[in-house]
């Protein structure tokens, strides 16, 4: 058949140990997921993060994973007993199986026997994990269904309808790919990026994949399903216990999936990164390949810590409005684009590579310059308040735009003496100069 | 043998579907079919249908059941009151006579194994179907998608409601809390939060203002039971 004869041709003693590595590889991930996150966040807010237990704090993933299970597992009286424990399952199982069409590698000996490093392929893997992930959408749902609590069911809805609604502009951004490299298996897929990887050929879809990822695993800016100051904890408000740890499970290894599928899609899956593979042959051989992938994954995991360190979370409206008004139109115009140069390429017989690559590239600085350039906001007026509500004067001059003034304490300021210790002039000092 | 285990799974799920009384249990039931359905198509080689079927079936229509069923009737069960005569005996009657049609039918037919499957399938079930859409059915197909855009933007215009007044912004809104103040004195403010100087954080406990008597205000209505909300802060 096309390319998949080296699939299903395993002993099940092999498949036994690829769907135990997949599981391991999972929650291995997660636990380290959340020790990383943990730890990057805390570096970009100038803290220390985790470093009690285990080498640098990496075990305390694991404590609080034990401690979450062995807490006590609250049922609210109004929630529906049977969907209430379904629902985190049902948001589980689906993460896991996901994975089991991530290629880690080429085909490689696996004691003794050779076989590609991925438990699975078909014909349609990739609509296959966005056929998954939907069902996974139910364990949320229901969860903030069965709860029976007002914060779980809007938690739950916005949440599932901001799922939807961004795997529409996150399907439509494969949907380039899948053109590209003329199949939608992702073993296939990472055979075609074998000259140029997809991120670079097709950058628009590579982009707009990254943004509707984000939206898609519920994450900040876009944890709008979570926002604490709204709805509590969304979803998951009513859960605790195991169940709340296998929504936590579920989220974590979503973002591993997505990091993973992008992967797969766009940077070329386990092939060894910036022509490496040139200069060293054996680079894309053997158990190399799952070295570059899981940099590479890391790599997408690294921007999510990034994103939630750096960016305030988006107004609900706004956010839905980017996925529908923005992305969307912006996949299908490049569809288009893709479609027309691809068939040129195929009529009159030409690579269409650098065309593509050129196309995508200007599009999108024109793009990024656009936002860049921006008008200024209108400038806030300084009316006044209409019924006379007390409020402080502003400052003169207007309100105060920017990085506030050095603070000057006088000619007889002292500099610090010694590192990290200001000595305080005394208050006459501080005064400034025309009081005096 | 697995076409054994989905379809007594499929088939106990169906009279979930039938007897549940909650809507949601229901609409449950019904996903476990579709997802039954989409496998019995992946066991059939069609690895296509079976990606597609839960896309569209499981992920998109029924999720769209379930949030209708979840926003307007949270607490519905099914009321066994018959709203038209005679509509329990003519269910079973009807029910009985189709049941009957369809298994005299489907058992005299001779079903034989699949035929030209691999054919069918030669070059990837994928390839051959984008061969046969764009190709030999290419009119059916547009006529579809202009028939699915058209329902679907039908379904925009008659929700569509226009703007007469113009939009709200946040500093009209706060303009306008301003403005009330001014008018009837009423508080700009969030509530205050339940608690607040309080001995217990529970949120029946009301919140004490800073002369330690106790604001009304503080706690939700709900908690509050019989007490009423009326009562100025003091």
């Amino acid at each position: 058949m096309n390319g998949l004869e080296q699939f299903g041709q395993d002993p099940w003693w092999i498949i036994a140990i690829k769907v135990l590595l997949v599981f391991v590889v999972c929650v291995v991930l997660t636990l380290f997921n959340i020790w990383w996150e943990r730890k990057v966040v805390a570096r970009m807010q100038n803290r220390i993060g985790p470093n009690r237990h285990g080498p640098f704090g990496l075990l305390q993933s694991l404590a609080d994973g034990v401690k979450l299970a062995l807490k006590e597992d609250l049922t609210p009286e109004k929630a529906d007993k049977i969907v209430f424990i379904t629902a985190p399952i049902l948001a589980t199982v689906p993460a896991f199986v996901t994975f089991s069409v991530i290629p880690f590698g080429p085909e490689v000996n696996l004691f003794g026997v050779q076989t590609p490093l991925q438990l699975t392929d078909m014909p349609v893997a990739v609509l296959f994990v966005m056929a998954i992930a939907s069902i996974g959408i139910y364990g949320i749902v229901l969860g903030g269904w069965a709860s029976g609590s007002t914060y779980s069911l809007l938690g739950g809805l916005r949440s599932s309808a901001q799922m939807i609604s961004y795997e529409v502009s996150m399907g439509l951004a494969l949907v380039t790919v899948f053109l590209m490299a003329g199949s939608l298996s992702t073993s296939q897929i990472v055979e075609a990026q074998k000259d140029w990887w997809f991120g670079a050929l097709l950058l628009p879809s590579f982009l707009i994949y990254c943004i509707s990822m984000v939206g898609e695993t519920n994450r900040a800016p876009f944890d709008l399903p979570e926002a604490e100051g709204e709805l509590v904890g969304g979803f998951h408000t009513e859960y605790s216990s195991l169940k709340f740890a296998l929504f936590f499970l579920a989220e974590y290894i979503n973002m591993a999936t997505v990091c993973a599928l992008a992967t797969t899609l766009f940077l070329g899956g386990w092939r060894a990164p910036l022509g490496l593979g040139t200069v060293w042959a054996g680079a894309n051989e053997g158990y190399w390949p799952v070295l570059w992938f899981f940099l590479k994954m890391f790599f997408f995991i690294w921007v999510f810590i990034w994103l939630r360190g750096t960016l305030p979370r988006l107004r609900y409206d706004q956010f839905m409005a980017l996925g529908w008004k923005v992305l969307l139109p912006a996949s299908l115009a490049w569809i288009i684009i893709v479609a027309v140069i691809k068939m040129a390429a195929i009529q009159g017989d030409f690579s269409p590579n650098w065309i593509l690559f050129g196309f995508g590239l200007a599009i999108t600085v024109v793009v990024v310059l656009g936002f860049m350039n921006r008008l200024p906001e209108k400038e806030p007026q300084a009316a006044e308040a209409p019924g006379g509500y007390p409020i402080p004067a502003l400052p003169q001059g207007g309100a105060v735009r920017g990085a506030a003034q050095p603070l000057v304490f006088g000619p007889s300021a002292v500099e610090p003496t010694r590192s990290g210790v200001r000595i305080l002039p005394s208050p006459e000092d501080a005064l400034p100069e025309e009081a005096k | 043998m697995s076409f054994v285990i989905l379809a007594s799974v499929m088939v106990i799920a169906a009279l979930g579907l039938l007897f549940a009384r909650k809507p949601v249990h229901a609409a449950l039931s019904l996903a476990v079919v579709m997802i039954g359905l989409a496998m019995i198509y992946a066991m059939l080689e069609a690895p296509f249908l079976f990606a597609v079927q839960i896309v569209v079936y499981t992920g998109a229509i029924l999720m769209l059941f379930l949030f209708v069923i979840m926003l307007v009737g949270v607490d519905t069960s099914d009321t066994l009151k018959e709203t038209i005569a005679g509509q329990k005996v003519l269910a079973i009657v009807l029910g009985t006579g189709l049941g009957a049609i369809l298994i005299t039918g489907v058992g005299q037919a001779s079903i034989g194994t699949m035929r030209g499957l691999s054919s069918a399938n030669e070059g990837g079930n994928v390839q051959r179907l984008a061969d046969l859409l764009f190709s030999r059915y290419v009119i059916a197909f547009e006529a579809t998608s202009a028939l699915l855009i058209t329902a679907a933007i039908g379904a925009m215009v008659l929700a569509h409601r226009e703007r007469i007044d113009p939009k709200q912004t946040q500093t009209d809104l706060a303009q306008g809390r301003v403005a009330d103040y001014a008018k009837s004195g009423k508080h700009l403010g969030p509530l205050p939060p339940p608690g607040t100087f309080a001995r217990h954080n529970s949120n029946d406990t009301p919140a004490l203002l800073p002369d330690g008597s106790q604001s009304t205000k503080s706690v939700p209505a709900i908690l509050a039971g019989g007490r009423t909300d009326e009562g100025e802060d003091e």
